[in-house]
């Protein structure tokens, strides 16, 4: 759940995914589940000249399951807050 | 209290690690470096700082000679999905 409330936190910043299949897609964060699946909205193909099929891709829906990484804008991100977050969350989960 | 005695459970370890610099060893022979902020218990996690190297093979066409090719990126603030991690390591004291 820790991470499901803080990728609501990051709604309409713009993210970019890399996906397991090496490619990247950047875009605003329009909406999370549960299950870190995402919506994106306004979306630019990373390496375009790779993928020039993905060009016409504006939103869309990513399966949380095919994501490697998100590169988040730091700025947006508050690191005391979710290392208290995590230490809660740890405790929570050794019950 | 002895740090051993503190960590009783696999994750426990993680947690003594929060809000220090950890390596990563993931899937497809990448690896990184990074300031731990957050994770969870499928340790999805949140790195600052982080400096990716990947190692991929290269084979020359005309020789079919094997190569190692390295490359390394730094990223600001990112996300990272647990399915693709193999191993944490604790705060590097070194470099």
């Amino acid at each position: 759940m820790l991470f499901f409330s803080f990728f609501k936190t990051l709604v309409d910043k713009e993210v970019i995914v890399e996906l397991k299949n090496e490619v990247s897609l950047k875009g605003t964060l329009h909406s999370v589940d549960q299950y870190l699946n995402i919506k994106l909205n306004n979306v630019e193909i990373v390496d375009e000249q790779k993928y020039p099929y993905l060009g016409c891709l504006k939103n869309c829906f990513i399966r949380g399951s095919t994501v490697r990484y998100i590169q988040l804008p730091a700025a947006d991100v508050d690191t005391d807050v979710l290392q208290d977050a995590t230490r809660k969350e740890h405790q929570v989960n050794k019950k | 209290m002895s740090v051993s005695s503190v960590i009783e459970q696999p994750l426990d370890l993680i947690r003594a690690s929060l809000d220090e610099r950890v390596l990563i060893k993931m899937k497809a022979d990448r690896e990184l470096r990074g300031t731990l902020h957050a994770y969870d218990q499928h340790l999805n996690m949140v790195l600052g700082n982080v400096e990716e190297t990947i190692n991929e093979i290269v084979v020359n066409d005309n020789t079919n000679e094997q190569t190692v090719k390295t490359t390394k990126r730094k990223i600001g603030m990112l996300f990272l999905r647990g399915d693709g991690v193999i191993l944490v390591s604790p705060p590097l004291r070194t470099k």
